[in-house]
């Protein structure tokens, strides 16, 4: 019984963290449409390179954030998670 | 005018100094390390806990690494300048002049006039931050791939800009996020969310680097065993795909990413360092004293 209820939680546990990298669709779209106005912004003003690199770099770093949010939780449901789940259980029997 | 080019001990000294914390940290690596067969991702190594008060300080890798890098930094910024003056042809006292003008010139260009003497806190913060990721390259763990360090560094940006908020009082500070009143709610989550945000877009940067590096590392150790499984003995266990694959993720994950993260803190340091502040009440507050 208590293998069943250890099988459920690893298993629940990697089925969050691949639900919540779904989260990395947005980012990915964001950036992209960053990129493809600074490469439109470049070939209006090709003098205007270095200036529209570094805005669109802190740009995309700063939309990754959300998709970093899903892979810290992603990552704490692998590695923290089931150990802890396991532990309450363990404590609760 | 011209400068002595000999080579002087002190140089050598400091260039010591500079390779002993790295080597230092590289032998403990190599010696408390547990013995593991396969790849395995792992956080930070747990050396020594001290009791206190509330709760046991743990001294990490992290910890010991980053302190390594503070120290090798030091003697490299000293191994640059030592001797500095003007009408100076050293090449190295050249590219410190270089790399000097370039900060102060960013800070000022993103900071303004009144924070132009921050320009060595974000050298500081620019080159832990780049070296630390840059660890990698040894094969250490890096400092900025464990939240605690970072989440240390964007503790002490956020208590820096509360100070800049404060500059002009209590009353204006709070008045700052009821603007307008509704919005306030989200303007106080806003404020905090702020150094959440700077540490976790840095730590998870580094540490998802790491972590598909080790991941594509451990499919191309299968990958090879799968088609050279067949060779004879020694050859057919021997990874062949992972020499050299792995290096190209490792230029982009290890060396522009970790560098473009120590580029983007620094930045997001001055932008709301200087943005949170309000320049010009400060400014009316000065000349109303007077």
């Amino acid at each position: 019984m208590l293998e069943i209820a250890i099988g459920i939680i690893l298993g629940c546990c990697a089925l969050g963290a691949g639900a919540a990298m779904i989260a990395g669709i947005g980012p990915g779209i964001g950036e992209g449409n960053a990129v493809a106005k600074a490469c439109e912004a470049i070939g209006r003003q090709p003098e205007s390179k270095g200036d529209v690199t570094t805005t669109m770099l802190m740009g995309c770093a700063i939309a990754e954030t959300t998709g970093l949010y899903a892979l810290v939780i992603a990552i704490l449901l692998i590695f923290v998670a089931p150990g802890l789940f396991v532990d309450i259980l363990i404590s609760t029997i | 005018m011209i400068a002595s080019r000999k080579f002087k001990a002190i140089d050598a000294l400091y260039i010591l100094f500079m390779i002993i914390p790295i080597l230092a940290v590289i032998l403990l690596k190599i010696f408390t390390a547990p013995s593991s067969d396969g790849i395995s991702i792992t956080g930070a190594m747990i050396f020594f806990e001290i009791n206190m008060p509330f709760q046991k300080l743990f001294i990490t890798e992290a910890q010991l690494n980053s302190w390594a890098v503070m120290i090798s930094v030091t003697f490299l910024c000293l191994y640059m300048t030592h001797g500095i003056r003007a009408g100076t042809v050293l090449k190295r006292h050249h590219f410190a002049e270089i790399i000097a003008e370039k900060l102060q010139s960013m800070v000022a260009a993103n900071m303004g006039e009144y924070f132009s003497g921050f320009s060595p806190f974000i050298a500081a913060i620019l080159l832990l931050s780049a070296f630390s990721s840059l660890l990698t390259l040894v094969g250490l763990y890096p400092p900025t791939s464990d939240l605690n360090v970072v989440a240390g560094w964007a503790i002490l940006v956020f208590i820096l800009i509360t100070y800049y908020k404060f500059k002009c009082g209590p009353v204006v500070y709070v008045k700052s996020f009821a603007n307008p009143p509704l919005m306030a709610p989200l303007n106080i989550i806003s404020e905090v969310a702020t150094p959440v945000s700077m540490a976790f877009r840095h730590y998870g940067n580094v540490l998802s680097g790491s972590v598909i590096s080790v991941l594509v590392a451990f499919g191309l150790q299968s990958l090879s065993k799968m088609i050279f499984g067949f060779l004879p003995g020694f050859l057919g266990n021997f990874p062949f795909l992972q020499i050299g694959i792995p290096a190209v993720l490792s230029i982009y994950f290890d060396i522009f990413s970790g560098c473009l993260q120590a580029y983007i803190f620094a930045m997001l340091t001055m932008l709301y360092i200087s943005g949170g502040f309000p320049a010009e009440l400060y400014e009316k507050k000065i000349q109303g004293g007077n």
